[in-house]
């Protein structure tokens, strides 16, 4: 990493730790601005469900205490931001004494691999799909094969998992239903437990996917088509290169660079797309963690699943941003 | 300056004589008038349902429960095999909702949450992209930065958090909580645009003749990035669709008149996936699924009349 320079890798980390702290700000404020308390509303709610609830006053006010409530705002929001940094995100509501961060450490390495995989097929078939369909070379047939298998683009991920799962899960029968691994099984590291676990992502993943790739072409075959007219293009026929070296070198390497960018932007919508992937699928990461929580009405677990979500989404952006410079060497040089 | 004066005088000849000629056009573009059109048949049909069809029938308990659309055999259960009628075409759901009914309310509220928050994120968009793009300096600093953070945060998870603390709302109340979020690629967009602009000759003239910067940014830069503020409202108006079906689906919509997201929640609520009553889910998505291809080839039709060099290749 010594080639990136200073000025881009401080530019980087601030906006990645004031991400941050906007995003648990935020969520630290809107409850509070919310109209209503929530203490007495949850109280309010056991009351409805128990019928009766004896001196709900006074355990109004007990859990006010026991929160902090009564403290001013601002010992609040340095307790609350202390707490945040030490990793400590409070106890799951509704199903204690679970704390929300073993709920999310069990929760959060399925939806990283889910999102990663789709990535990493998106990513690769867009961009190749996209190239061909730039290039002067291909074959017709290609050429027209490729725009028709585009036609779910810009379609949500949520329906295109809805289509998928009545199509391959409820009607064929091919693919399961739900969940991330048979039901009863435990996640541990053998070959027949891996297949079932790429068995049970073959289609969240693909939702993702059909839906996805068809931009990544687009945009690379708007870079490609740039890329054509320029003169050192000229310069690489007339030196008598193979059209796969130009393709390669010329062409892709450049056209990769602005797509690296564009892939950093779009984390958050992937991610906002994955969660409610999994809750069309029942899959057993974080957006079902959220949905549950939202049933089950956890603000606690709501916010920690939602802040977690956002830290892991910063992250990944930033270290896209991070390894930016090392396939362009240019911006290495910038600011020296 | 002969020479000059020449090459104008014919190339304004030619771009005349292209205005008549309507293959000449970019805006006849038919990627663009595809979706158009499709957008503009949707409108039809709905002004057409409003019409022609009750639309109370959208309310729960209007109609019998569960019903297959017309000509159709819904098999519950063991032994209850439900029949459609020609009451309801489009069959009926498990609250006794008629979907034809429910199609024709739910399209233009969910098309109108787009409309709205792409609106909003648009008109700040403009204000902030030419602000950070033209005048530059430390107000570039401080804008760059707020898009660059706004980006990086899933929106849909900040908005759960909101929603989970206010509940349900209205559809006017979600657009505008979406577009909190929606300014931001936008903003950065246009900001592109017009470091680019900024530098070409037409604009340095303009400076030099002492223009007023206003002017400058919303008489003559802005009239060139019109297909760019379409495309990019286009886009932003499928993000805010995309964000509010999905807040939908997670069960924040409004619940009394439903719009599409919500029809599909209590789908999936009610496990019509398991139970076999496709149309329930298939019916919404389907036509969501269709707004968004429009809303596409609206989008690349766009990107090819702002860009000659995409025309060419296609």
């Amino acid at each position: 990493m010594g080639g990136i320079s200073l000025n881009y890798l401080v530019r980087r980390l601030l906006v990645f730790f004031l991400t941050l702290w906007v995003a648990a700000t935020l969520i630290f404020i809107i409850p509070r601005l919310a109209p209503g308390d929530p203490i007495a509303a949850m109280v309010a709610r056991l009351t409805y469900q128990a019928g009766f609830v004896e001196d709900s006053n006074a355990i109004i006010e007990g859990w006010k205490e026991r929160f902090g409530l009564n403290d001013p705002v601002y010992v609040q929001y340095v307790r609350y931001m202390g707490n945040l940094v030490r990793g400590d995100l409070g106890y799951a509501m509704a199903r204690f004494p679970s704390t929300v961060s073993e709920l999310v450490g069990r929760a959060l390495p399925w939806t990283i691999g889910l999102v990663g995989f789709a990535t990493l097929i998106f990513f690769t078939v867009g961009n190749l799909f996209g190239a061909l369909l730039a290039w002067t070379k291909t074959p017709k047939l290609v050429k027209v094969m490729i725009p028709m298998s585009m036609i779910f683009t810009s379609i949500p991920p949520l329906l295109a998992g809805l289509l998928l799962l009545y199509v391959f899960g409820f009607k064929l029968r091919i693919f399961p239903q739900n969940y991330a691994y048979p039901l009863g099984a435990q996640p541990e590291l053998t070959l027949e437990f891996i297949l079932s676990v790429l068995y049970h992502g073959f289609l969240p993943a693909m939702a993702i996917v059909l839906v996805t790739f068809g931009y990544w072409a687009l945009g690379m075959r708007g870079m490609m088509v740039t890329i054509e007219g320029e003169d050192y293009m000229i310069l690489a026929q007339a030196k008598g290169l193979k059209p796969f070296y130009v393709l390669y070198r010329y062409m892709i390497r450049n056209a990769i660079l602005p797509q690296m960018t564009a892939l950093a932007v779009s984390i958050g919508t992937l991610v906002g797309g994955s969660v409610l992937v999994e809750v069309i699928f029942n899959y057993n990461g974080m957006g079902t963690l959220i949905f549950t929580a939202i049933r089950e009405q956890d603000f606690n677990l709501i916010q920690g699943t939602s802040f977690i979500l956002i830290v892991t989404s910063a992250l990944a952006v930033l270290i896209i941003d991070l390894c930016y410079p090392l396939i362009d060497p240019r911006i290495s040089l910038e600011g020296k | 300056m002969a020479e000059i004066d020449s090459t104008t005088v014919v190339f304004g000849g030619t771009k005349k004589a292209g205005a008549f000629n309507r293959f000449d056009n970019p805006w006849l573009n038919w990627k663009f008038l595809t979706g158009a059109g499709i957008l503009g048949l949707i409108a039809a049909l709905v002004f057409l349902g409003y019409q022609f069809w009750d639309t109370s029938l959208a309310l729960t308990a209007s109609s019998p429960l569960n019903l297959p659309p017309f000509g159709l055999e819904y098999q519950k259960g063991k032994d209850t095999i439900l029949v459609g009628v020609p009451e309801h075409p489009l069959g009926t759901e498990n609250s006794g909702r008629d979907m034809l009914a429910l199609i024709i309310v739910g399209t233009p509220r969910t098309i109108g949450v787009g409309v709205i928050a792409a609106s909003v994120g648009m008109v700040v968009g403009i204000l902030l992209g030419f602000l950070a793009g033209f005048i530059g300096g430390w107000m570039d600093d401080v804008i760059r930065l707020a898009t660059d953070i706004t980006i990086t945060i899933p929106s849909l998870l900040v908005l759960i958090v909101i929603q989970s603390v206010l509940g349900s709302v209205d559809l006017v109340t979600m657009a505008l909580l979406i577009s909190l979020f929606s300014w931001a690629t936008p903003t950065r967009y246009i900001r592109a645009q017009v470091l680019t602009m900024r530098e070409s000759g037409y604009v340095q003239m303009a400076r030099l003749s002492g223009v007023p910067v206003r002017d400058i940014m919303f008489k003559e830069i802005m009239p060139n990035l019109l297909p760019y503020l379409a495309a990019s409202y286009i886009g932003n108006m499928t993000g805010a669709i995309i964000s509010a079906v999905g807040l939908e689906v997670l069960g924040f919509g409004p619940q009394r008149i439903p719009s599409l997201g919500v029809a599909i929640f209590f789908s999936i609520e009610a496990a019509a996936l398991l139970r076999n009553m496709w149309w329930w889910w298939g019916i919404p998505t389907v036509i969501l699924a269709i707004v968004f291809i429009a809303l596409l080839l609206i989008n690349l039709g766009l990107d090819e009349i702002a860009n000659p060099r995409l025309r060419k290749a296609s």
